[in-house]
């Protein structure tokens, strides 16, 4: 049963992340990305990470990707150019891709990880178990991110503005 | 038997994807959304070695949850950028942001 559910979500997943590479259209292309930010979050679900799978659909699916969609939207007339990549770049970019791939599979294969081949248990209440930790061990980080929200937040709203000296000149 | 190995090669090929679309694209939103694609792949290995070694503890998976905070603090700095430079160039290929070069 496990078998057949990862094979599902690996397959929207690895199709998704091909479409995303293929579409030509960038409206399409982020579609594709929605299929595959879907699959991770089941593959999460698989691993017994259900807050994080939660976190997924909600700050991935329901929030990154709308504001990329947004992107796309507030730069729709651009959008319909031609960008595509010359042949031979194209080319060196297929051959690096496949070679890290390579590298990859061969390292994971030859690597000996000595994990347990069954899942582990794991705690027994885990949303618990990570707040604990967000606010015990991971206490820093986690006011760090705070404070890189609100960095964010600030830079992103000054550097979107038009800028006044701008709005003078026009 | 799904094992961890299964997890470390779907990652791969999410990474390798994700470094194509970044190479091929010239839509800086492209290029955005190749990145977001690698970040899931560090993310699948980080929550697979999660699950299948560490037991009762949940680092793992409280490293994923900050990739994803960063990924989206990281993503709103990149469209603002990139709103600014579609103002100034009326154009989003990454090619013509050029005017710092030598």
């Amino acid at each position: 049963m496990e078998a057949i559910l990862f094979y599902i979500f690996a397959t929207l997943t690895v199709a998704g992340a091909i479409g995303v590479v293929t579409s030509r259209n960038i409206v399409r292309a982020a579609v594709q990305l929605l299929l595959a930010l879907l699959g991770v979050g089941a593959l999460y679900f698989l691993l017994a990470a259900e807050f994080l799978a939660a976190v997924q659909l909600v700050i991935y699916v329901g929030g990154t990707l709308i504001l990329i969609i947004f992107g796309v939207m507030l730069t729709a007339r651009a959008s319909s150019q031609k960008l595509q990549p010359s042949r031979t770049e194209r080319i060196a970019a297929i051959v690096s891709a496949v070679a890290l791939l390579a590298v990859l599979v061969v390292a994971i294969f030859e690597a000996n990880f000595h994990m347990r081949t069954a899942s582990t248990p794991g705690a027994t209440y885990p949303v618990r178990a990570l707040g604990q930790a967000l606010l015990g061990d991971y206490l820093l980080p986690f006011e760090l991110a705070s404070l890189l929200l609100l960095a964010v937040m600030i830079g992103a709203a000054y550097l979107a503005k038009k800028r006044a000296a701008d709005k003078d000149s026009q | 038997m799904i094992g961890l190995t299964h997890y470390l090669i779907l990652a791969a090929i999410l990474f390798a994807c994700g470094l194509l679309t970044v190479l091929t694209r010239r839509h800086a939103i492209g290029i955005l959304m190749g990145v977001e694609l690698m970040l899931n792949a560090a993310n699948i290995n980080l929550v697979a070695f999660n699950h299948y070694s560490a037991g009762d503890r949940l680092d793992g998976q409280i490293f994923a949850l900050f990739v994803i905070v960063i990924a989206a603090a990281e993503a709103a700095v990149a469209l603002a950028i990139f709103l600014n430079f579609y103002n100034n160039f009326g154009s989003v290929d990454v090619d013509r942001a050029n005017e710092l070069k030598g």
